[in-house]
């Protein structure tokens, strides 16, 4: 049974948005013809279907759309995790992007809160987008 | 383009759901055989009748699934489709049946979902990474496999349980009448001899008193998987007129499809089985209140919340008041999941769904027995697939 962690392989679409969160920052897509902000990242804008998207660096905040505490790992490779606390977030940008949160004990998530991200640097090669509340 | 309402359930059958499948193992194509003979016979058809099928997939092939499965059954058919609605299948497969019949491509068509465990493979090469990840890819591409497998949302318990909180968050949540959806649907679910649990009904203080799987989702809140299996058989009017039983129309349907994550849903709170919904009763002509039963599509109890409020039998944000305020059992004032759902009777896997079609026939033949409502002319059906990311509803008619 090959427990790895099922870290994420970037393609041609999808490098920029890892190398931004190797080098600590966020970087999202845009579309130049309708100029709606796009996540996850893709070869065409999912309101117009356009190809002219643009990268841009934003702060990464946002806030907590809804999130769950889990008592039973979603898979065998997340046993270490339990609890885990999956959440989605809404960027400032008005898009929506799933991580984790990493909480103290003391400062119960709620939904509508602030949210900031940590670069998780989990291996040489990947870094993930986790958050803290702000 | 509408329904004229002249196709028909006419047969099924359903293998009981069993927790520990001990019986002989069949192959997926010999379930479906198997499935096709049993609703067949209790249709008063035979096997030469069939010139239309819907499918799945199957275990036993990737691809060319209508064409392995018409060759086993040694049936040739003019009809062939297979849909990939996951929960939402078995409402999908029954009403492309109809359109299919309606059209006169076909006179009758089967419609199957193997759900018992086939033989163990003496040369099982490598793990499939479904065993583990289930319905989320980890296909190199995939979204999933990159923005939502590494921070752990993968399977369906986490993603309902995120559906759930946000309704709290913007809604009333009582705990205790989302206990009470599952109270009152194993009441039923008590008297249905194919259910997992046959003869034994809850109480809201058990339901609360189970484990806490997924913030706020409790065990029993949440499908036990088990080994079932189900078939239709859809004909057209001729057809259905000399079958044994009192013919099930489908007068309407309705799909809707949104996103495959949850994440990348709009709104949560607001499910694809609305405008599913809002077009199957616009296409049957019959209203809410005609309804005489809901067989709502039960993964999670916030599923059957979300569609009450979704398919319009209560407003939004008013589904713990409904729940409150309603009988849902097969004795009750607003019956819903009359045979238990798949929370009384387990989940055999993709044939989930079909429990919840067959019932709504079974109510409308007047075959359910003990649970056989006093009336049931008109039955709302729904199907789910993913995390409500593709949704169905059909309209059952009975003359």
């Amino acid at each position: 049974m090959d427990l790895t962690k099922p870290y994420p392989t970037p393609t041609q679409e999808t490098e920029p948005f890892w190398e931004g969160l190797r080098n600590e920052q966020v970087l999202l897509q845009r579309c130049d013809d309708c100029g709606k902000w796009i996540f996850y990242p893709r070869s065409n804008c999912p309101s117009c279907l356009s190809i002219n998207l643009r990268w841009h660096e934003v702060t990464g905040e946002g806030t907590l759309y809804t999130f769950t505490v889990t008592h039973q790992a979603t898979a065998p490779h997340f046993v270490d995790e339990v609890p885990q606390l999956i959440a989605m977030i809404d960027l400032n940008e008005g898009v929506r992007l799933t991580s984790t949160l990493v909480v103290d004990e003391a400062n119960d998530p709620k939904v509508g809160a602030k949210v900031v991200p940590v670069f998780d640097h989990v291996s040489n090669e990947v870094t993930l987008l986790r958050y803290r509340l702000a | 383009m509408k329904l004229e309402g002249k196709a028909a359930i006419v047969g099924y059958h359903e293998y009981p759901h069993i927790r520990k499948f001990t019986g002989k193992r069949k192959f997926t194509l010999g379930q479906w055989a198997d499935l096709t003979r049993l609703s067949l016979d209790d249709a008063g058809l035979e096997a030469s009748d069939i010139n239309g099928l819907v499918c799945t997939e199957i275990r036993e092939t990737v691809s060319f699934t209508p064409a392995t499965i018409v060759e086993y059954l040694g049936q040739p058919v003019n009809f062939a489709e297979r849909v990939d609605l996951g929960g939402a299948s078995p409402v999908g497969m029954v009403w492309r049946a109809a359109a299919a019949i309606e059209l006169g491509l076909a006179d009758v068509v089967v419609c199957a979902l193997p759900g018992q465990p086939i033989p163990s493979n003496p040369n099982p090469g490598p793990v499939d990474p479904r065993r583990y990840f289930q319905s989320s890819s980890v296909n190199w591409g995939s979204p999933q496999a990159e923005f939502e497998i590494p921070y752990g949302n993968l399977a369906q318990n986490c993603g309902y349980a995120m559906i759930a909180q946000r309704y709290a968050a913007e809604f009333d949540y009582d705990p205790r009448a989302m206990a009470k959806i599952v109270v009152d649907q194993r009441r039923s679910g008590a008297l249905n001899p194919n259910a997992v649990f046959y003869g034994k009904s809850v109480s809201i203080d058990d339901v609360l008193a189970s484990k806490l799987v997924a913030d706020p989702l409790r065990m029993l809140e949440i499908v036990m998987p088990v080994a079932g299996g189900a078939a239709v058989i859809v004909a057209n009017e001729d057809v259905a007129k000399r079958c044994k039983h009192r013919p099930v129309w489908i007068k309407g349907f309705g799909e809707h499809l949104t996103m495959k994550t949850p994440t990348f849903a709009e709104d949560l709170c607001r499910s694809p089985v609305g405008p599913a919904s809002a077009k199957a009763f616009e296409m049957s002509g019959v209203t809410r209140s005609d309804i005489d039963a809901c067989q709502i599509y039960d993964c999670y109890t916030i599923t059957v919340l979300l569609t009450l409020e979704d398919a319009g039998f209560c407003e939004k944000g008013e589904g713990m008041e409904f729940i409150r305020s309603h009988d849902l059992s097969c004795f009750g004032d607003f019956p819903v999941n009359s045979h238990g759902g798949q929370l009384g009777m387990g989940q055999g896997g993709g044939a989930g769904g079909m429990t919840q079609v067959i019932e709504g026939a079974r109510q409308i033949m007047g075959r359910a027995d003990q649970r056989q409502l006093p009336r049931c002319d008109h039955v709302y059906v729904s199907g789910t697939g993913g995390i409500m990311s593709e949704q169905a509803a059909l309209i059952l008619k009975g003359d």
